[in-house]
């Protein structure tokens, strides 16, 4: 092929010095994680504790927890979930079963460019339409935040799971006689529903860490809260707000919440992962 | 979170060719006509409909909210250096400086990253090394943005003081990009954090355009005698707009990316030449200062800037996906992180 043999020499280091760099992205991204999840936990374990995972936020040098933070980003996902997830679902079935025309290429289209949209965008426009009118920040107003981000998550994923299904089970349905509806809901849905569910966690796992969208809506708090009419703690902004505080023993206290809020969301990246292999 | 297949036939299209024609093509009425289905439809419809009317009570709504700062300043609004809630002087031009330059700057680091890793993943690792490092890689994209902040302010900033900058400074000192005091907070290390965060996102879109070209092409360069190295580069190139969309795809998600950069941008409305000066972003600016912003023109104005990130990351994002569109369209590839 080659004349001599130097061209060729050339060409075998290239493609070696090129597939060893290759390795090395691979490497750096993968020592990347490894760092900081080392470091979270190192730091983290070191102040967590029982009672901090059941306390309210104290001044400095009295200790205080995390335990209304919790609870408050449990209230908020809960919240998000309830109005987002079905949304979301609905909006799935549409794009795979009816959205085979232009208004279904438009929303899908959109609906993607929605889910690059940043978040404290979200934030800001939930703040015009919420906060503004009730005149505070509120439970309700986080909630709604979230949603509004997972719903054109789950509808992607709604989407895709339920192509999945093969249409020769539609077919059947519909040749049994049953209507449109009973054939996606009683049929293609439950089908795909472990996907829809894997979808959902991921969503729920991805605003589970969300902070920017927080800050104005629901804002954060100090105490124990069941009103969702009124300010409500979350991890995200707790870690945030003493991560920025010149207090050494809040710097703890936002590692430790780190631990718990790294806990939780891999937690459910990895039971998704493990559940689902064969699919992602 | 899933890639975009548009192409792929509808399984509602494959009923028969009476379900093709008009009634079926219609978006509210159903091809069987029944009640039931009618409504069910129209239920669906709704819900997607839905998000269209998002986008633009979205738009709608923090237009109005800004109309203040935008009669008040105009366009100049854009070109404005000052920013002064005092003087109810606004200008964004620092924090769209600050945006533009963090996100540059992220681009240049995690573009050869993302790179080497999706041709890692997809062209040069066998399939037991590639899972996991795919998985592992795609958990950096599961990590939140505040947790890179906290790593970025207690980490990464004073690995970049004591490290990274210092010999750059060095060597560098005489471009006034590598000038001016080091303190490990400013544009650099937000730079640095947006490239982490911004390179699992690139190399997860990347793989799944590398997936979807075509076997044959491999074959065919291997067959020439190709090296694996050279048939890589004829991948890329099948790829290579799907690649560029996979890239701005990062930088829409670094123009948005708030938490993190905001807590180790340093956040001071300056435009320096300086790389490790502090300098303030966008979406840093909104998270900084909206539930502080006394006044109805700050207000406005905060909201307007908010309005131009919406807009910018939107049309980023569009672009990007049409990109990545043309690549991946009518292949089954996997649905993966996008």
């Amino acid at each position: 092929m080659m004349r001599g043999t130097r061209p060729k020499n050339i060409r075998r280091w290239t493609s070696a010095v090129m597939t060893t760099a290759t390795a090395v992205c691979a490497l750096v991204a993968v020592t990347v994680l490894v760092i900081i999840l080392g470091y979270i936990a190192w730091q983290g374990i070191s102040s967590i504790n029982l009672q901090f995972l059941i306390d309210t936020p104290k001044p400095v040098g009295e200790g205080g927890g995390i335990g209304n933070a919790i609870l408050g980003t449990l209230i908020l996902l809960g919240l998000g979930s309830v109005m987002g997830l079905p949304l979301g679902i609905a909006g799935g079935i549409y794009l795979s079963e009816f959205g085979d025309n232009w208004f279904g290429r438009t929303v899908r289209f959109v609906t993607d460019t929605l889910t690059g949209v940043p978040s404290i965008v979200i934030g800001i426009f939930v703040y015009t339409l919420i906060v503004l009118r009730m005149k505070q920040f509120s439970t309700i107003a986080g909630g709604v935040a979230l949603a509004l981000i997972m719903i054109p998550i789950v509808m992607r994923t709604t989407e895709e799971m339920i192509r999945l299904v093969p249409t020769s089970l539609r077919e059947g349905a519909l040749a049994l006689g049953a209507p449109q509806w009973r054939v996606t809901m009683g049929v293609v849905l439950p089908a795909a529903s472990s996907g829809i569910a894997t979808g959902c966690m991921l969503a729920i796992a991805r605003v589970s860490g969300e902070t920017a969208p927080l800050l104005f809506t629901a804002f954060g708090s100090r105490f124990f809260n069941w009103h969702l009419d009124e300010p409500m703690a979350s991890l995200t902004v707790q870690i945030y707000n003493y991560a920025i505080s010149p207090y050494d023993e809040w710097h703890a206290q936002a590692w430790a919440a780190t631990l718990v809020l790294m806990t939780l969301i891999l937690a459910i990246n990895i039971t998704v992962r493990f559940f689902t292999r064969k699919r992602f | 979170m899933i890639a975009p297949q548009l192409e792929r036939p509808s399984p509602a299209s494959e009923y028969g060719a009476r379900a093709r024609r008009a009634p079926w093509r219609s978006l509210l009425f159903s091809a069987t006509g029944s009640k039931g289905d009618t409504i069910f439809r129209a239920i669906l419809f709704g819900v997607a409909l839905l998000v269209l009317l998002l986008v633009a009570s979205m738009v709608a709504a923090m237009a109005s909210n800004s109309m203040l700062s935008i009669r008040e300043f105009g366009f100049s609004f854009l070109l404005g250096r000052n920013w002064n809630p005092i003087k109810d002087d606004f200008g964004a031009l620092p924090f769209i400086y600050g945006t533009v330059v963090s996100s540059l700057i992220a681009l240049l680091i995690a573009v050869p990253l993302s790179l080497g890793i999706a041709i890692f993943l997809v062209e040069q690792a066998p399939a037991r090394i590639s899972r996991p490092v795919a998985f592992l890689v795609e958990m950096l994209a599961a990590i939140p943005s505040v947790v890179y902040g906290l790593w970025g302010i207690f980490v990464l900033a004073p690995f970049m003081r004591e490290y990274i900058e210092p010999p750059l400074a060095r060597v560098f000192g005489w471009l006034p990009l590598f000038q001016g005091t080091i303190t490990g907070i400013g544009l650099f290390t937000g730079g640095v954090i947006l490239a982490i965060m911004i390179t699992p996102i690139i190399s997860a879109v990347v793989r799944d355009v590398l997936a979807a070209v075509p076997v044959s092409q491999r074959e065919a360069a291997l067959a020439l005698g190709a090296t694996r190295w050279e048939t890589t580069r004829v991948v890329l190139a099948n790829a290579a707009s799907g690649i560029a969309g996979a890239i701005i795809l990062g930088l829409g998600r670094a123009i948005g990316e708030t938490m993190a950069v905001t807590m180790v941008i340093g956040n001071r409305p300056q435009i320096s030449a300086s790389l490790f000066e502090p300098s303030y972003t966008i979406a840093s600016v909104i998270a900084n200062e909206f539930t502080e912003a006394t006044g109805d023109l700050y207000l406005s104005a905060l909201v307007e800037i908010g309005l131009i990130l919406f807009l910018v990351t939107f049309i980023v994002n569009a672009v990007a996906k049409l990109l990545v569109w043309s690549v991946t369209r009518g292949t089954s590839g996997t649905a993966r992180a996008a």
